[in-house]
């Protein structure tokens, strides 16, 4: 049993901060996954706080349309302008701490359609098996059988290009590595003697499923969901950058890598700095997964 | 089972899944809001033109009758007229997807040729230095995003040093078409100068794509071989003194690659969608710079054909995974497909 499940299952108080402390202990154990743990922290800090942290929140459209000043149009990184300014003159350090919140948003918001619908999913199919179970899965694999960003593209395609829109794009197509990730662990465990136990005294397939089930999956699907918010900030940026998300001036990172393009080589630093931001945003989650997954002792695909 | 059953029995496996793409992208791209003939002809286009462009495209039949009508075309090579070309979809797939075939192929080898060494070093020095450098490149090259990975070394290679160029394909005449590889067929004109400007332009984006799956490929590698490592034999036959270095190359290389085959077959359909970012920027002419192009121009028979070749690719990649599975590890023939 792992260290989560022994957590979870932990009778007494007594005993759950005992596992708690375990696996603290083990995740400190890790200095890379403290790393990426910081990264994110960092993250959400700046997300939260943007308005106060960026030097002209103005820029960034915050209360309002971006602010645009000419005559400081393509500065290059200096003391006022760390990391330069566009065409517009406007501050790109600043765009791209705003940035931050468009990306952790469209992370949490696909993650949390895909794990909504994906668990329940992957758990009926896997636990009520017979026919729902074999339509649900094979569903699942036509999903599956298109890279996630080719499957977005194609469903953005009809929608206007937005920010909302890639969103939902991307959540359409996500629900299904969840599914499938559930799908096998419910198969794995299915037959043990505790759900068994659990049938025998006439516990209701709902009860069993989210009682008796759920509970050992929740390890795997907690790493994945951490490995899953770098990929998804990589797919919305994607999405971004060939023009079918956020549409500029908004301060999406990979909207303004597409628009500093334009203006290769001269403006090095207008394509270079929002790469960077996604570049570490993505490292954190990589890292943190990664920990999560030597702690708590599971594979996810 | 057989290894040739399975194998059949795989591959016929493939088919209702292509069925189900087919299926599924065409309903996504008929069944969405937004008329496909209103946005191609664009808002200025008299409701005439729009109603005449959906005749012909049969539009206005039930979506079942248009899926039927399509999939009876696509048997015969016809895939619709694409908005931005006026040729058959198919005609330009044809045309487009040597290139991108050739991209990623090469980028695969790439990631192959640095991949599996660096996670032979990492896996031979478990927790010392080159272990933890390898460990870092992995997850700076997941974590990477490619497009921007792809204008940095374009900035750096092309801009700043001047080494290699930044777009395109060739930077001479090219050889006549065969294949549509420039590579390939360069060398079969023996034109050593094409040659020589087509590896010279397929470098960088190459190198590129290559980046992710190298790290995937590293890091499968060396754990693979850890594993290995610690296996019983491995312990014989160092007590036999057989060197180290013998067993690592000898015995243990081979019999840990079966995980590292299947991650190459994995990552070489996910090349197919990161070369949707890097060929525009590399200004690469292939098909996923075409969906591209289609996307952008609203292009429904196009983008329904670019999705369905990628699928393709997708599907016969994880075929060749299942197979190799089977070959290397014949208890999955017999246990069924885990259901």
């Amino acid at each position: 049993m792992s260290a989560i499940e022994n957590w979870y299952h932990s009778e007494s108080m007594e005993n759950r901060k005992e596992s708690a402390r375990r696996i603290a202990y083990r995740f400190r154990q890790n200095p890379l996954s403290l790393v990426g743990l910081g990264i994110i922290v960092g993250l959400v800090f700046i997300a939260i706080f943007a308005p106060y942290i960026a030097r002209h929140p103005q820029d960034a459209g915050y209360m309002g349309e971006p602010a645009v000043d000419f005559a400081n149009r393509f500065a290059e990184p200096s003391l006022a302008h760390p990391f330069g300014t566009d065409q517009a003159g406007r501050d790109i350090l600043s765009r791209v701490i705003f940035g931050t919140r468009y990306s952790l948003a469209l992370g949490l918001f696909v993650l949390t359609f895909a794990i909504g619908i994906g668990v329940p999913v992957g758990l009926v199919a896997g636990y009520v098996g017979g026919f729902t179970g074999q339509v649900l899965m094979r569903i699942t694999d036509i999903f599956l059988s298109v890279p996630p960003l080719v499957l977005a593209l194609a469903v953005a395609v009809p929608l206007q290009p937005s920010l909302r829109n890639a969103m939902i794009a991307i959540a359409v197509v996500w629900w299904p590595w969840y599914a499938r990730l559930v799908y096998g662990e419910v198969i794995s465990v299915r037959e043990e003697q505790f759900v068994e136990a659990s049938r025998g005294i006439g516990a209701s397939r709902i009860r069993i499923m989210f009682r008796e089930i759920l509970p050992n999956v929740l390890a795997p699907i907690t790493v994945k969901f951490s490995l899953d918010m770098g990929y998804a900030i990589l797919i919305g940026a994607s999405l971004g950058f060939l023009g079918l998300g956020a549409q500029p001036p908004t301060p999406e990172w990979g909207t303004m890598i597409a628009e500093g393009r334009a203006y290769l080589p001269a403006q090095w630093w207008y394509s270079t700095f929002p790469g960077v931001a996604i570049f570490i945003a993505v490292l954190g989650f990589n890292l943190l997964g990664d920990g999560l997954r030597d702690v708590l002792d599971v594979e996810v695909d | 089972m057989g290894f040739k059953s399975y194998v059949i029995r795989r591959t016929l496996a493939g088919i209702p899944v292509f069925i189900g793409l087919s299926i599924l992208i065409f309903t996504l791209a008929r069944v969405l809001p937004g008329d496909p003939a209103r946005l191609a002809l664009g808002p200025r286009a008299t409701d005439e033109a729009v109603q005449s462009l959906r005749d012909e495209m049969g539009l206005d039949d039930p979506v079942v009758v248009q899926y039927f009508d399509y999939m009876a075309g696509l048997l015969q090579g016809d895939m619709g007229i694409s908005l931005i070309t006026n040729r058959n979809v198919a005609a330009d797939l044809v045309y487009f997807f040597p290139a991108t075939f050739e991209l990623i192929t090469v980028g695969m080898l790439i990631a192959i040729a640095i991949g599996v060494p660096l996670g032979i070093i990492a896996g031979r020095n478990k927790d010392e230095a080159e272990d933890n450098a390898s460990r870092l490149f992995a997850f700076f090259g997941v974590s990477m995003p490619a497009f921007w990975a792809a204008i940095l070394l374009q900035l750096v290679f092309a801009f700043h040093l001047g080494l290699l160029p930044a777009t395109g394909r060739i930077g001479v005449e090219a050889p006549p078409r065969l294949t549509g590889m420039m590579l390939v067929d360069s060398l079969i004109a023996m034109d050593f100068r094409a040659f020589r400007s087509a590896v010279a332009h397929i470098a960088l984006p190459a190198f590129t794509l290559a980046l992710a799956p190298m790290a995937d490929i590293a890091r499968m590698t060396r754990s693979s071989f850890i594993e290995e490592l610690n296996k019983d034999y491995v312990h014989a036959l160092h007590s036999s003194g057989i060197p180290g270095k013998l067993i690592a190359y000898k015995y243990v290389l081979k019999s840990s690659f079966a995980a590292t085959l299947t991650i190459i077959a994995l990552d070489y359909g996910f090349l197919i969608g990161s070369a949707f970012l890097i060929e525009i920027v590399f200004a690469w002419p292939g098909m996923a710079r075409y969906g591209v192009d289609a996307i952008l121009a609203n292009d429904i028979n196009a983008i329904v054909g670019v999705t369905l070749v990628v699928g393709i690719v997708f599907i016969v990649a994880n075929l060749v995974v299942d197979i190799l599975y089977g070959y290397f590890d014949p208890r999955v023939r017999y246990g069924g497909d885990g259901e």
